[in-house]
Formats: C-alpha cells, sequence, structure tokens
C-alpha cells in the first residue's frame, strides 16, 4: 500500500514539475477554467436559491385572486362583484384589494402602493419598503409628499419601515391606508384593484376557478399554483437564457483545452517518447496524464464552485445585480437560503470536469502507445 | 545526492486539494445547517396579511414587478407596434394568459 501511494506521489511531483515547466499556459488555464466553473456555478445556485425562495414565500399568496379584464386589459374590479364571488361554493372568504404603482420622478423609481387594513394606518401615515427608505433617504416620522392624480401634492408621513429581512418581498413597498390611497388615486369607493379568495377545499381551487369564470365572463382568475408555476418558469427561462449567453464562454474555453490538451507539442511527444525509452510503462504516462488532467480540473472546479457559493450565498449576489436590476432604481438586498441539488452539482462536474481529463488522456494514450523512436524523432 | 525537499510538491498539491475539498464539504453542511434553521416567519406572515403574489425583484417595469398578475398587452403598451424594451425583459417569459 505504502509503495503504491509513494509511486503515485512521484508520478504527481513529476506531472507538478512537466506543469510548471508551461506555468504562464498552465496557470492561465487553471484561471479561465475557475472562472468557467464559477460563472455557471453562480448561475445555477441563485436560480435555485430564488427558486427555492420564491417556493417557500409563495406557498401562502393568496389561493386564488380575481381581475376584472377589458379588452384583455386588467380593469379595476366593481365592489358589486364581491357578493357573486361570496355565493360561488366551495368560496369561504372574499376581500377587495386595492393596490397600485406610483412613478416617482425624484428617483425615477415605481412603488408599489398597497392598503394594509390590519396595519390600521392613519390617513396621512404610510409604511416603506427598506429599499425605498434608503434611496429616499427616510427614517420614521419624515414626510413624503405624492402628487394626486389631480396633481396635488399630498403630504404622508412615515409611520413606519418593513423589517429589511422581508426586502426580497417589500422592496418597494408602501403600505397606507385605504382613505389614503383612494384619495391619491382618486378613486371612487365601489371599486377596488382586485379580490382575494379563500377556498374551504384548497384542492378545489380550479374547480371554483371554473365557476368564477361562468359567473362572470370578463374575469380572470390567477390561482396560487399559478403563482409557484410562473416563479419556478421564470426562474428555469432565466437560467436557460444565461446559460446560452455562457455557452460561448463554455464553447471558447473548449477549444482552448482541447488545443492545449489534445494537440500535444512535438516537446511533450518527445517527453513522452524519451520517458518510454527510459522505461516507463504506458500505464504509468496514463497516469502522470490523469494526474495533471484531475489536479487541474479539480482545483478549478471545487475552487470555482466554492467561490460561487460564497458569492451567491454570503455576498448577495451582487455579481449578477447589474443583470437582475435591469433598469430598476429600487432593488431588494437580500441573502437566499442555500439550496443545493447534489444532482446538478454533478452534473456540473460531469460537464465541466470529465471532458478535460478526456482531453488530456486520449492525446497522451496516443503517444505512450507510439514507438518512443517514432515520436522523439516527431 | 541533492537533499530531498521538506516539502514535496505532490503533499503541497494534495493538501490544496484536500482543503478545496473541505471547504466544498462545508458548502453542503452549510447549506443543509441555513435550510433548516433560517426562521421564514415573519416574512411568510407577510405574505399572508398583504396577500402578495410576487417577489420585488424586478421593479424597473410593472409587468416585470408582478408577472403573475400581468396581462399579455402590458409588455407592449406604449403604442400598437410597440416593442417590449425593458432589461428584465429579455430574461423574463411573457406573462400567461389562462
Amino acid at each position: 500500500m505504502h509503495t503504491v501511494l509513494e509511486r503515485q506521489k512521484y508520478l504527481i511531483d513529476y506531472t507538478l514539475a512537466a506543469l510548471l515547466r508551461r506555468k504562464t499556459r498552465n496557470f492561465g488555464l487553471l484561471l479561465v477554467y475557475t472562472l468557467l466553473v464559477f460563472l455557471f456555478s453562480s448561475v445555477l445556485l441563485l436560480s435555485q436559491g430564488l427558486r427555492r425562495e420564491a417556493a417557500l414565500l409563495l406557498q401562502d399568496a393568496p389561493e386564488v385572486i380575481v381581475q376584472k379584464l377589458v379588452a384583455g386589459r386588467h380593469d379595476l374590479l366593481p365592489a358589486d362583484w364581491l357578493e357573486p364571488l361570496r355565493r360561488i361554493r366551495g368560496v369561504s372568504r372574499v376581500e377587495g384589494r386595492l393596490w397600485g404603482y406610483y412613478y416617482d420622478p425624484a428617483i425615477k423609481a415605481n412603488y408599489t402602493l398597497m392598503v394594509a387594513p390590519e396595519r390600521e394606518l392613519a390617513a396621512d401615515q404610510v409604511l416603506i419598503g427598506a429599499a425605498l427608505a434608503r434611496v429616499r433617504q427616510l427614517d420614521i416620522g419624515d414626510y413624503l409628499s405624492l402628487r394626486t392624480t389631480q396633481g396635488q401634492p399630498l403630504l404622508f408621513r412615515i409611520a413606519g419601515v418593513l423589517d429589511s429581512a422581508s426586502e426580497l418581498l417589500s422592496a418597494d413597498l408602501m403600505l397606507l391606508s385605504e382613505a389614503g390611497y383612494r384619495q391619491l388615486f382618486n378613486l371612487p369607493p365601489e371599486v377596488y384593484t382586485d379580490a382575494v379568495l379563500s377556498v374551504r377545499n384548497p384542492r378545489e381551487a380550479r374547480t371554483v376557478a371554473g365557476k368564477i369564470t361562468v359567473a362572470l365572463p370578463d374575469s380572470r382568475p390567477i390561482l396560487r399554483e399559478e403563482i409557484l408555476r410562473t416563479y419556478d418558469a421564470v426562474f428555469h427561462w432565466r437560467e436557460g437564457m444565461i446559460f446560452i449567453t455562457l455557452g460561448s464562454l463554455l464553447l471558447a474555453f473548449m477549444i482552448l483545452a482541447w488545443d492545449k490538451a489534445a494537440g500535444l507539442s512535438a516537446e511533450e511527444k518527445r517527453e513522452i517518447g524519451i520517458l518510454k525509452a527510459i522505461g516507463w510503462e504506458t500505464s504509468d504516462i496514463l497516469r502522470m496524464k490523469l494526474w495533471e488532467g484531475a489536479l487541474l480540473s479539480l482545483t478549478a472546479f471545487l475552487a470555482g464552485y466554492t467561490l460561487a457559493y460564497w458569492q451567491v450565498f454570503y455576498g448577495g449576489a451582487r455579481l449578477f445585480a447589474p443583470v437582475l436590476k435591469g433598469w430598476a432604481v429600487l432593488y431588494p438586498e437580500f441573502q437566499l437560503t442555500p439550496a443545493v441539488d447534489l444532482l446538478q452539482i454533478l452534473a456540473l462536474l460531469a460537464v465541466t470536469v470529465l471532458p478535460y481529463l478526456a482531453a488530456t488522456l486520449i492525446p497522451g494514450w496516443r503517444a505512450a502507445i507510439s514507438d518512443p523512436d517514432a515520436v522523439m524523432r516527431g | 545526492m541533492t537533499p530531498r525537499p521538506l516539502l514535496r510538491p505532490s503533499c503541497s498539491a494534495l493538501s490544496a486539494l484536500m482543503i478545496l475539498l473541505l471547504l466544498f464539504g462545508l458548502t453542503l453542511i452549510d447549506a443543509a445547517w441555513r435550510s433548516r434553521t433560517v426562521d421564514q416567519t415573519a416574512r411568510r406572515s407577510l405574505v399572508r396579511e398583504l396577500g402578495l403574489s410576487d417577489l420585488a425583484l424586478f421593479t424597473e417595469a410593472r409587468y416585470t414587478r408582478h408577472p403573475t398578475q400581468a396581462d399579455r398587452h402590458t409588455p407592449f403598451q406604449d403604442h400598437p407596434a410597440a416593442l417590449e424594451h425593458f432589461p428584465t425583459g429579455s430574461l423574463l417569459p411573457l406573462p400567461l394568459l389562462r
């Protein structure tokens, strides 16, 4: 056992010496390889983390949301829709919701305004999300002026800032009272933005949705399962789009790796020829090549993956913030709960490590089975 | 005869690989540990209380802020032949209308 280990150690010593002889090329390759694994792992971990977070948080989303559609577009829902909705069998609770958007030209950002009856806010009080407070530099007790639909300024006092731990949900939120909301948007009392329904038996939600479309043909019921499915699809799509973009990088790396590994230089071929001439077995050369590929690819994989994990789950995925942010001014600061899928890690390992190992081994093996004399002469 | 170096290159390389393997293992343990211990109660109760349907991740346009609530027209709302132009739109599929 000791002899076998010593033998492998000598092989590694030799491999490292050979790699260090071409250190600029090999360090460059290791750097690009690590970067490639880092980028792929980051995308994988980020989309998986976001998918998990969305699935976990939105499982408490309303069971059914009913919107009114006019010419295929979302319209205000009349209050007299609430009674027919309550009468539908299986529906246990119906509530009209008031929410909308407010564009603030001062910071060129969209806020999501929402009436929160349970907070019992006065007409001039608001609660704001942590990102909004940060960007507008607002704190409790400060005043915020919004312009009503008639153009008059309306003053709101900041009664509180929502917990920054919930920024992923509330970054741009502004919670206000029904009176304040209706005054700001000049809304009559008999309309709502949409309605939320609770269903006695959640398994019957789809049947209830069917009954809603029969009773109110110009309505659009949105089920909780559809909300969850949308988010699952959003992050799969996003992941796919970024993978396609990164695909070109992967191809470039493969060409580089293939060129480096497959196209053995005359010097490397001569080296193999000399090793064979001085008594190395073909299997020794293959082992040496295997160590070369394994040391480089495993180092790149482990370093790239670990860095990506740290960046996504401890660094707030700042690298991808510009991509996720788009033109948005309000962007949440969030820390995702890690979600790791072993199968995906194995797939990543297979995609990044195995091709490089093959590209190192095959040409080495071809040179090793050739006649040493012919190999040395090139 | 040249003296053998105290630390052979193979030992350094294998040690570095072991450290990386250990860090990799730690990421798996950390993921398992944090996914069990992170308290989501406050955030979930906010979702329940307000009936939230979307994450505040893409706040640039209303159909990206609430992709589950938007209709198909919203990305092309500016004029009849308008192209959807927000950067997030290139990474976000169109809202689905049942």
